[in-house]
């Protein structure tokens, strides 16, 4: 009988008196029957001394390799064990939670607060709503078609360079992704009026946004933007800048203006960036602001007609205006958020300021 | 862009103050960054030679410096180590006011007297160093004692730093950024003719350029036009200094003469050039065409580049323009980047200058398949001006001619190989058009006389006065404005030329009016509702990431796929959430760690899964699956599944929910997460007559539960007793929980209140533990029919006087009718009918 059967069999009786446990006693026990002081790995072991150099090196490394799988099934056994054993504790421990009594509950002294984006983001759909605006909502993930294609803005085109995307391994390479703007709910707006023959269109389009941005104090790779779109019969520019304007007083406060000034946009022509007066200096000039007494709030302009034609709108039946700018963005404003990151740490502190 | 004002004025005489400059420049769409003035301040700073250098006991970081400014020793201290004795070095005695009105004065460090200030680049504002001071050894007829702005030929300036729009590549030169400024403030704008061979060197007019050299274009489709230039007898060597200057002002290092005249016409003209060493080109000629699959080139950069390959991006099939010498070995990518065999040397003495128009699609793959951005590629991506290419080379020519030496001699002839390049843009405009989408009254002329002065011609096709808004504009737009679309399109771009020229903020504004009503749809109404109806609960609402890793999906008990994200900012975040639980219970633990664990957190967003179909067409929409989810984690002290439980009540009271169902334990729950003590929500919209804890048909909505402690505990989540804090659970599909269609509202139409006094009946069943109390209630509510005011459990009991498989429920019924006090034989009646609902089927009995 050689040495090397003999550890063969010593790990298979082992193997099977670890499978047969059931309970965490059980295993304790099993445990110390196949590895304890006693048990027949130990006497092997104590047996080594007896041998000569070479026959001990070469079953001390057979035994060393006999207690590590042991050991290794010991442990795999004591976790499916106690996996199984919580289980059933979880299962008996069910209760039917139709059995609630109503008062039996600790209700909540105190109250919790909105998130300051959502706060910002009713007040600005409250303001527009006022105006005269409808609120609709789009998704966050889209074909390349609607957050690109549709706005004029191809494949490879420059413009591009303008949105740093994510994005998604569904379909073809680059085919979806994670909205860099709100701009594509416009597209879904506008095709759907098209379908339905319910034009005219105002909405403003709220919503999450995902840019591949470092985070840092003035970007979050994921951020909240609100689009503004008409489409009516006889819509100006004028139109757009005096909207600008009611928004702008409406929300940030009677002395604060607003301007505009040529940008480019692919979807937009003309296109405008909007600035509005300062909310720390009120337009004297402060480091905010870089001395000049405004600050940058958003894009607009009027909806380029490669948009209308991409989703079937006779322009020169019907004109239109769209805008947009970041809700967070006006919450750090509006409440002199030095970091953006506060935004989404969820500290409770934070949180229950506003 | 750095546009240097003085650079400004070789093309129009503009004048006055900066800032005024600046905000017209604004207007215009040309945003300034920052304005910068350079070399105001210099005024008292002299050149002076170091003679001696000596350490300061007990100083280790400055040391006392001895130097002549031309009128005998001054000592300073200094904490500069770049320089050694008899180095020439820039000083500011006592005095001299610095850039920025920084005034030097006497000082006194570890007892030496500093009278004055070596200075570095970077306080003097004329480069970013600040580490050493600048050493002027090599500034030409440099001396002691002259005045620093003399030698450096340093003229005060002002710089604008401007962001150009990406369709504006004609304003993304000096020249461009000129025209416009010029235009609007009424200026003359001139770019001044060039003779690229009359300008040449003393060797007069050279050899024809065909003698020289060779050029074969073989794929018009990349390069439409192709130029080249010769020039023999080039020394290079450093610039003048007025043009290395004026490349430093712009942002750019000097290289040599060669490079910088290239650099120079690129920024000035904005059309980029590459000059080869023509000697080191095979066969002296070059070949264009598309590069095969997996071609290599080493570019200037020195990295090794792959091209020809399909690139991820849509519609990218892989071609590149490579430029090739005669002999067909790569040298360039055109447009992007020069390969490094060619490159101009110390030894180059004659330069063959490629000047091409290339097609913007194309270099704009090239440049970001192989993520390769330069000066070029970014401005053929953009659209350079197919017919500014002679003016270009030709500058090219004037400016090496003035700096190669007195044997630079420019070749006779041009190797022009032109195919089809863009031609200037023709369209009509209708002044109606202007003002209908502009809001203004212009007229044709006046229109006409907005666009003339930026390069854009206007003839009146049909005049003004032939009728209200009758005025038409053939108007054809230079080649240089690339973002000028044909017609139909093209005419709003050209309105925004007329707006633009004559000022946005000239023109009118309105409050538009309309007769729709602006509101909120019922689902956002309800929406903000349910937010509420947590806040009053005391959770406050939380915004947690929408990416997550491998952990947090586990965590969520969903099964792959998930949707992955193809460049996810860091690993951990690399899918799409399936669920908001792992966030929020993240977030709790962030406020655990801050000694503020007692929380209760909210959130209201949008969780993915895998579609089950893989999109098909891409205009189809949305090819995932999305949808707006409530989810709430209650941990504060005491909380567990019943809190969750009783927001659950607060929001179907809230709702006005008709009839919902919480499944009983054992029943099917949720798969979304390992949970503890949960129940499925479902409204129900029918059950059978009178069944016990049946439901024909229901509508899942969420969960509601406790969080497993397990996984609690492995997060780190413990309570003050070292075991996993009990948590809380709800999370509720709200895209189907507010449709008012799947779940139904109770009726809209009132109830009126009794006026008779009611009566209350307490009834306790021995009920199996596979029947809901719900459907308990659910059945005695049933039974009582419009006499049933409420129904309440008001207590639960289980033990052996109950029996194995069984608890006690006791209900609380409260009686009365509308228009009469119920006698005693109808409670009676009332009793018995509800206790027969809840007995029939045998799995209950009244106690």
């Amino acid at each position: 009988m050689s040495s090397a059967l003999d550890i063969d069999g010593l790990v298979k009786d082992a193997e099977a008196s670890i499978s047969a446990a059931r309970t965490t006693e059980d295993i304790r026990q099993v445990a110390t029957e196949v590895g304890g002081k006693r048990s027949p790995l130990a006497e092997a072991h104590r047996a080594l001394g007896a041998l000569d150099p070479g026959a001990r090196k070469e079953l001390g490394r057979l035994l060393y390799e006999a207690r590590t799988t042991i050991d290794a099934l010991v442990e795999r056994r004591r976790t499916e064990i106690r996996f199984a054993e919580m289980q059933a504790t979880m299962e008996s421990d069910r209760i039917d939670l139709s059995e609630f009594i109503p008062g039996t509950v600790k209700s909540s002294p105190t109250r919790g607060h909105l998130h300051l984006v959502s706060q910002t983001r009713d007040a600005l759909e409250d303001v527009f709503v006022g105006m005269g605006f409808e609120v609709a909502e789009g998704p966050d993930i889209e074909t390349d078609w609607f957050n690109f294609g549709a706005l004029n803005i191809p494949p490879a085109h420059p413009a591009r360079g303008m949105w740093d995307t994510f994005y998604l391994n569904l379909g073809a390479p680059e085919s979806t992704l994670l909205r860099t703007h709100t701009s594509p709910v416009q597209i879904h707006l506008m095709e759907a009026a098209v379908v339905n023959g319910d034009l005219p269109i105002h909405a403003v389009m709220p919503g999450r946004c995902y840019r591949r941005d470092t985070p840092d104090a003035r970007h979050l790779p994921v951020f909240h933007q609100i689009e503004g779109l008409v489409v009516d019969k006889g819509i100006t520019f004028a139109d757009l800048a005096g909207t600008i304007e009611v928004f702008t007083a409406a929300y940030f406060g009677s002395d604060i203006h607003s301007r505009l000034r040529p940008a480019y946009f692919p979807f937009t022509e003309p296109s405008a960036e909007f600035e509005v007066t300062c909310t720390i200096c009120h337009g004297e000039g402060c480091r905010t602001c870089s001395q000049t007494g405004w600050i940058e709030l958003g894009g607009c302009g009027m909806v380029d007609p490669a948009v209308f034609d991409a989703v079937g709108i006779d322009p020169d039946q019907w004109t239109g205006f769209a805008f947009g700018f970041g809700i967070d963005r006006c919450a750090q404003m509006r409440h002199q958020i030095a970091d953006m990151r506060a935004l989404n740490e969820n500290d409770i502190r934070f949180l229950r300021q506003f | 862009m750095r546009v240097p004002l003085s650079w400004l004025r070789d093309f129009a005489p503009f004048d006055g103050d900066p800032a005024g400059l600046g905000a017209t420049l604004d207007d215009l769409g040309l945003v300034v960054e920052e304005i910068q003035r350079v070399g105001e301040g210099l005024g008292d700073v002299v050149i002076a030679r170091v003679d001696e250098i000596a350490l300061i006991t007990g100083a280790d970081k400055i040391r006392r410096i001895v130097v002549d400014a031309g009128d005998g020793p001054i000592e300073v201290v200094c904490g500069a180590w770049n320089f050694e004795v008899g180095d020439l070095v820039p000083l500011a005695p006592v005095g001299a006011v610095l850039p920025g009105g920084f005034t030097i004065g006497r000082r006194k460090m570890k007892g030496v007297v500093s009278n004055g200030m070596l200075c570095s680049g970077r306080e003097l504002e004329l480069t970013d160093d600040g580490e050493g001071i600048m050493v002027l050894n090599r500034v030409e007829d440099a001396h002691p004692g002259q005045r620093f702005t003399e030698a450096m030929g340093i003229e005060t300036d002002v710089v604008f730093d401007i962001a150009v729009e990406a369709n504006r590549p004609d304003a993304w030169s000096i020249a461009g950024v000129a025209r416009d400024l010029a235009a609007r403030l009424g200026l003359p704008f001139t770019i001044p003719v060039v003779d690229g061979r009359a300008s040449a060197g003393v060797g007069g007019e050279g050899a024809s350029i065909e003698t020289l050299t060779s050029v074969r274009v073989d794929d018009a489709e990349l390069c439409p036009r192709f130029t080249a230039r010769v020039i023999t007898g080039v020394v290079v060597g450093p610039s003048p200094k007025w043009l290395a200057h004026r490349l430093s002002l712009a942002g750019m290092r000097s290289i040599n003469n060669v490079v910088d005249a290239s650099n120079y016409v690129m920024l000035e003209l904005g059309q980029p050039t590459h000059p080869y060493d023509l000697d080191r080109l095979g066969g002296g000629g070059l070949v264009i065409r598309r590069a095969a699959q997996g071609e290599t080139i080493t570019t200037l950069d020195g990295v090794v580049r792959v091209l020809g390959r399909p690139g991820p991006g849509l519609d990218d099939t892989g071609e590149d323009c490579l430029i090739c010498d005669a002999e067909g070995t790569p040298v360039g990518i055109g447009g992007v980047m020069g390969g490094a065999s060619s490159e101009i040397g110390a030894d180059t003495t004659r330069v063959l200058l490629e000047t091409a128009y290339f097609v913007p699609m194309a270099i704009a793959r090239t440049s970001k398949r192989l993520a390769l951005r330069t000066e070029a590629s970014a401005r053929y991506e953009r659209g350079c001006d197919p017919e500014g290419i002679d003016r270009a080379a030709d500058r090219f020519c004037e400016l090496l001619a003035m700096t190669a030496g007195s044997t630079a001699s420019v070749a006779s002839g041009t190797i022009d190989i032109r195919g089809d390049v863009p031609t200037p843009v023709k369209l009509a405009v209708r002044a109606s058009r202007v003002n209908d989408l502009l809001g203004t009254g212009f007229t044709a002329s006046q229109i006409a006389a907005l666009l003339d002065p930026i390069g854009i011609t206007a003839e009146e096709v049909r005049a003004d006065d032939e009728g209200p808004d009758a005025g038409v504009l053939q108007v054809t737009a230079p080649t240089f404005r690339p973002d000028i679309r044909p017609a139909p399109m093209g005419e709003s771009d050209i309105i925004e030329e007329v707006a633009r020229t004559y000022g946005y903020s000239r023109l009118p504004r309105r409050m538009p009016a309309w007769p729709q009503p602006g509101r909120l749809t019922v689902y956002q109404r309800d929406r903000r509702r349910l937010k509420e109806v947590l806040c009053g609960l005391g959770a406050s609402e939380a915004w947690t990431s929408t990416f997550v890793g491998d952990f947090d999906q586990t965590m969520s008990g969903a099964d792959p796929p998930y949707i992955e994200v193809t460049n996810p900012l860091v690993e951990s975040e690399r899918y799409l959430r399936t669920s908001m639980v792992p966030g929020l219970v993240r977030a709790v633990i962030y406020n655990s760690e801050r000694r503020q664990g007692d929380v209760r957190l909210f959130e209201v967003g949008t969780v993915f899964q895998y579609p089950e179909s893989p999109p098909v067409d891409p205009e189809d929409g949305p090819p995932a699956d999305m949808s707006e989810r409530l989810c709430a984690v209650f941990c504060a002290e005491g909380d567990d599944a019943w809190t969750a439980v009783a927001a659950w009540h607060a929001i179907a009271d809230a709702l006005a929910i008709a009839d919902w169902s919480m499944l009983a334990a054992g029943g099917p729950t949720s798969a979304v997460l390992h949970t503890y003590r949960s129940a499925g929500l479902s409204s129900v919209v029918e059950t059978p007559p009178d069944e016990l804890g049946i439901i024909w048909k229901s509508t899942q909505l969420g969960v509601v539960g406790e969080l497993d402690p397990y996984i609690v505990g492995s997060l780190g989540l413990l309570g003050r007793d070292g075991r996993a804090r009990r948590v809380g659970w709800l999370d509720l599909d709200i895209g189907t929980l507010l449709d008012r269609v799947s779940v139904p509202r109770k009726p809209e139409v009132s109830r009126p209140i009794s006026r008779f006094p009611s009566s209350d009946l307490d009834l306790a069943f021995a009920v199996d533990n596979d029947i809901p109390a719900g459907g308990v209630e659910r059945a005695l509510r049933r039974a009582g029919g419009d006499q049933l005011e409420s129904v309440e459990l008001f207590d639960v009991f289980r033990g052996d006087v109950v029996g194995d498989g069984r608890r006690s429920l006791a209900f609380r019924l409260r009686l009365c009718s509308i228009d009469h006090t119920l006698n005693d034989e109808e409670l009676a009646e009332l009793r018995s009918r509800c206790i027969a609902a809840v007995e029939k089927g045998g799995k209950a009995a009244l106690r």
